[in-house]
């Protein structure tokens, strides 16, 4: 049989593992520098650098730049092994690298400058959005056309998790990012309210299995073989593996919100799917880790294999604990507290972090032609990294379970024991600092592994173009492998483009059937008639609150729980949350939730104790780890675009009535004047009218009205300026 | 408590047919997928486990 040659491109992979390295490191960073604002609150200087900017940095860093380089970097060496054939075109390699970087700089100037959609993990506007779908439609191109110039007949297992990969974060990533255009760098989301929470967790969920996990489980597949230097364990499970996870993944997003205003056959859905997911979970995590049967002393010896076995370790507790999670008894202590935060570092640490170390342990000998530069190094790299990860969650957890149960305990008298819920944050400042010690122990090995990794590049020499041979895809069709009857998954396992569309159809089964129902049956979404939309200030202060990430460490949703309902009063319902686009029900409380904060209700606070407290939040709150925010009473309420965006709320479906736009500046101004004249009476009773006027015009005077408005539309809003009466046509009697 | 919810549940038409459809689809698809798993051919097992482990790499220098 005649043999083609041909070569593979480092060169590409190369350039992926460079990019992992470094964004690596500035992920972790602003993790860590996100970790020591919670302990040390003075750390928050400047706007750009508040915590509320900088965590939605952190995770998309930490995801898309680190974690999606390492998927690049990974892909880009094993499939053009895997299936004996250089990568399609080196442009279109050279787009998706240069491409994704632009994207991560993008985000990286974006997002401390508080432009946000404040969807988490899916936080960047509208235009980069585009540019993510094209960079990984490049991506996708780039893979299918290898694929279909390949010179092996099936398909590795690795490569079925690549293309599910691809298939399913596109179909999520423009799914989610419905969103419409308000100028350059300001969208609203397509959905609202109960919808748009829906769709975000679906995504948010799918985002960890199909950009975390799957591509991990196929780097998982060719990297521990080749490591280990031994096939993997059973090919049977790894089939078994890849369809139930993908078939299970995609139901479980409502776990995400269990007990929330979601129609409860949706929160049931999720949980019974989270539960099953853990079967495929497990069997790909013994797959993985009995890939070593009877070669386990060669841990001992291999550094990569090291990482390996803890990243897979890590990665069967992760999945292990994300079932119990989505059990609403388990949930209902869990939500909204750092167990979460604890969850997803194991994952992210453990899972993601470990195996791209291992990985890239390997590969860089491998494409420098070269032994690795200090293999002692690695393994200190290694217990530093392990050490870390635990240092980081046992602590963590702790301040999960102590918050947790602190928030749910009553007096025997029936009242809340911590009802100041500044307590309950007091009382985790230890644990916050153990965290900032885990974190900078992991960011010391991963410091300690670039100086290795580097001087290895150094030491030898890349080989760009590595020289190969196989015989050509027409040579092998005819040969006959095993039994002479073929199987109907074999028969998938050689067309790449049904592999793709069955992936497809597997993936959209999960997702229609929740979020159609939820789309049109009117009955899910109950409406109030007494809930009506926002005024034009009231708009304003919300995407204030959007743009400084309120909603990272305040949550918008109480819970029927009675715990909560003691604390924050009447529990949120669908129907409060109609004219939210998008929804900010936030995942986490690291400050109290907020849907409750509107006048009327039991949290309520006069306008001049917001204006003090935002100030200077520890002047109220003495021990509060609230960053301050002084530039809102100094910088001028930019009102350029407050009738745009009426005229695009009404295009969203939010019912203001026709021409409300030319009312709306004048009802603007009532509002804010109101206010203004409010926090005068109360701080400086002897201030004339030009200091109102002034006081009028500042951010902070929208932000207030829109948390004097939250949630108390289900009381009738008191109107106290006769705007929101005049919001929307009323019906003539 | 969660009769605001639940009403809901009882607003969907045949919502009770859901979940039986979801168990028999999913029945179904893994006792086929075992089934299928467990009478695969030996050799073309053998044959895709030993995938990554086949390099044919013919030089080790760089060829540019």
């Amino acid at each position: 049989m005649e043999l083609e040659q041909f070569e593979y491109d480092n060169n590409i992979v190369r350039k992926f593992a460079l990019a992992t390295i470094i964004w690596g490191l500035v992920g972790m960073l602003v993790g860590l520098i996100a970790a020591s604002e919670l302990v040390w609150p003075e750390l928050n200087v400047a706007s750009w650098l508040n915590f509320g900017r900088i965590r939605p940095l952190h995770t998309n860093a930490v995801i898309f730049a680190f974690v999606g380089n390492g998927i690049f970097a990974g892909v880009y060496y094993s499939l053009q092994r895997l299936l004996k054939a250089p990568m399609y075109s080196k442009a279109l390699s050279n787009i998706n690298f240069w491409g994704w970087q632009a994207i991560i700089v993008a985000a990286a100037i974006t997002l401390p400058l508080g432009i946000t959609t404040s969807k988490e993990y899916a936080e960047l506007e509208w235009p980069i959005d585009i540019a993510i779908a094209l960079i990984w439609v490049a991506f996708g191109v780039n893979m299918m056309g290898t694929i279909i110039k390949r010179r092996v007949k099936h398909l590795y297992v690795a490569i079925w998790f690549y293309i599910a990969t691809f298939v399913t974060v596109a179909v999520l990533h423009i799914v989610n990012s419905f969103e419409l255009p308000l100028h350059f760098m300001k969208s609203y989301s397509w959905y609202a309210g109960v919808q748009d929470a829906l769709v975000q967790w679906w995504y948010g969920h799918n985002a960890v299995a199909f950009f975390l996990t799957t591509p991990y489980l196929g780097l998982m597949y060719y990297f521990v073989p080749k490591a280990a230097n031994r096939p993997v364990y059973s090919y049977r499970l790894s089939i078994i593996h890849f369809w139930a996870l993908i078939f299970l993944y995609i139901w479980a997003g409502p776990h995400h919100l269990l007990y929330t205003a979601l129609p409860d056959w949706a929160q049931s859905l999720g949980v019974v799917f989270s539960i099953m997911l853990i079967a495929p979970s497990w069997g790909g995590m013994l797959n993985g880790l009995l890939t070593l049967r009877g070669a386990w002393d060669r841990v001992r010896d291999s550094v990569v294999l090291k990482f390996m076995v803890v990243a897979i370790t890590a990665y069967g507790m992760a999945t292990f604990e994300g079932p119990m999670l989505s059990l609403k008894s388990v949930n209902v202590l869990s939500h909204f507290t750092d167990w979460t935060i604890a969850h997803v570092h194991v994952g992210g640490l453990g899972w993601n972090g470990m195996l791209t170390f291992g990985m890239l342990y390997w590969l860089f000998p491998k494409i420098y032609n070269v032994k690795l530069h200090s293999d002692r190094m690695a393994n200190q790299h290694f217990w530093l990294a392990t050490l870390g990860i635990l240092v980081y969650v046992v602590p963590i957890y702790m301040a999960g379970f102590v918050q947790g149960l602190m928030w749910q305990k009553f007096t025997p008298e029936g009242t809340l024991v911590h009802g100041e819920f500044l307590e309950t944050v007091t009382s985790l400042k230890f644990m916050y600092l153990m965290r900032v010690i885990g974190g900078t122990l992991y960011i010391i090995g991963a410091i300690m592994m670039t100086y290795n990794l580097l001087r290895t590049a150094a030491k030898g020499k890349l080989i760009s173009n590595e020289k190969a041979e196989a015989p050509p895809l027409a040579a092998l069709s005819h040969a006959t492998h095993g039994g002479g009857k073929e199987y109907w998954h074999k028969i998938i396992e050689r067309k790449p483009m049904m592999m793709l569309v069955l992936s497809l159809i597997v993936i959209l089964v999960g997702g229609l059937v929740e979020i159609i129902p939820t789309m049109i049956v009117k009955s899910n979404v109950p409406t109030i008639s007494a809930v009506k939309p926002y005024t034009p200030l009231e708009l304003e202060g919300r995407d204030i609150y959007i743009r400084e990430g309120c909603n990272n460490c305040h949550s918008q949703m109480v819970r029927p729980l009675r715990f909560e309902t003691a604390r924050y009063g009447e529990y949120s319902k669908a129907g409060e949350f109609v004219y939210d686009h998008p929804f900010l029900w936030g995942s986490k409380r690291t400050g109290p939730d907020l849907h409750r904060e509107g006048v009327g209700n039991k949290q309520a606070k006069s306008d001049s104790w917001h204006y003090v407290h935002m100030e200077a939040p520890t002047d109220l709150s003495p021990g509060s780890i609230m960053p301050p925010y002084p530039f809102l009473l100094e910088d001028d309420l930019d009102t350029d675009y407050t009738v745009d965006k009426i005229t695009v709320m009404r295009k969203l479906g939010v019912p203001y009535r026709e021409g409300y736009e030319d009312q709306a500046m004048q009802d603007l101004e009532k509002q804010s004047l109101r206010i203004a004249q409010s926090i005068a009476n109360d701080l400086s009773p002897d201030a004339g009218p030009d200091v109102i006027e002034a006081l009028s015009k500042k951010e902070i005077i929208s932000l207030i009205a829109y948390l004097q408005r939250l949630g108390s539309d289900i009381h009738e809003p008191e109107d106290p300026d006769g705007i929101i009466s005049g919001l929307i046509e009323t019906p003539t009697p | 408590m969660l009769k605001f919810i639940k009403h809901h549940m009882t607003s969907m038409e045949n919502i009770e047919i859901y979940p039986i459809i979801s168990l028999l689809i999913f029945f179904l698809f893994f006792t086929l997928l075992i089934i299928y798993t467990m009478r695969m051919d030996k050799g073309f097992i053998h044959m895709m486990e030993e995938q990554p482990l086949d390099d044919r790499i013919t030089s080790k220098t760089d060829v540019s």
